[in-house]
């Protein structure tokens, strides 16, 4: 019941606050939608037990990508805003269509996934030496995911090191 | 009231998806576009986290970590190149960005 109330409140605020990001005029609201969307999605972390990822979302997500959103967002101060430049060759009804066309194709692989869910798919988990969200997720990371997860971490070093070089002043 | 089963969570999944690809396909303005692809990153989670509680095994949240960890990366670099783009052609505009090198 708790859960019931939890989903679809939640629900209602993911999906308006990520209406009000891509249709908001001022990209400070939108950026400003996109922080209360992301914790949102923390909530309904908490809601679906998987609490690390809960804390994650918020460090990472609305604590460090939304900063530098904002960052670039305050950067780029742009005095004519890019949606009055009007591209003759520009297809937005089209785009409005292929999107909805999208929509539709997901519709119909949920409704077909679900139609015929009879054999649901038991994976074996394995069994963890540690109890715990956290503790287990991190007994994954170490054991079955460890070369993964040291590429992630190269992966973030190398995109550190381009991040610096693309925002040189002299490039 | 009825259970929530994963389905629910699919069909949250789905349709913030779909916000976000509109938001790819219709605005101009690469910020926002960027802002989109982040929202369709979290669509994706929130599948994988929902279908990782019902079977109960944690291979889908560490895919996640993963995700968040490409997300950064992409959300570093690309608004990069957004910041060098705009000092050199002064626009945020998707439609002037027609240029390959200058």
């Amino acid at each position: 019941m708790a859960e019931t109330i939890a989903f679809y409140t939640l629900s209602v605020l993911i999906l308006g606050l990520a209406v009000l990001v891509v249709t908001a005029k001022n990209t400070v609201h939108s950026v400003v939608s996109l922080v209360m969307t992301f914790l949102c999605v923390a909530a309904l972390y908490v809601v679906l037990e998987a609490e690390f990822l809960a804390v994650i979302q918020i460090l990472v997500y609305a604590g460090g990508i939304v900063v530098l959103y904002l960052f670039v967002v305050m950067l780029v101060n742009v005095g004519r805003p890019p949606e009055e430049h009007r591209d003759p060759r520009r297809l937005s009804v089209l785009g409005l269509g292929l999107a909805g066309a999208m929509l539709l194709e997901v519709a119909g692989i949920v409704a077909y996934s679900y139609s015929r869910s009879t054999s649901s798919v038991t994976a074996p988990a394995g069994p963890s030496p540690v109890q715990g969200n956290t503790e287990e997720l991190g007994w994954l990371l170490y054991t079955d995911y460890l070369i993964p997860f040291e590429l992630a971490s190269v992966l973030l070093l190398v995109a550190m090191v381009g991040a610096i070089v693309l925002a040189r002043r002299d490039l | 009231m009825m259970e929530i089963t994963p389905a629910h969570y699919t069909v949250l999944s789905a349709a913030l998806f779909s916000i976000g690809v509109i938001g790819v396909l219709v605005r101009r303005n690469i910020i926002i576009i960027f802002m989109a692809i982040e929202l369709m990153l979290n669509a994706v989670n929130i599948n994988l986290v929902a279908h990782s509680q019902q079977v109960e095994n944690l291979v889908g949240q560490a895919f996640v970590v993963f995700v968040i960890a490409v997300a950064a990366a992409e959300a570093a670099v690309g608004l990069g190149i957004i910041l060098a783009f705009y000092r050199n052609k002064e626009t945020v505009n998707i439609d002037e960005m027609n240029v390959m090198r200058w």
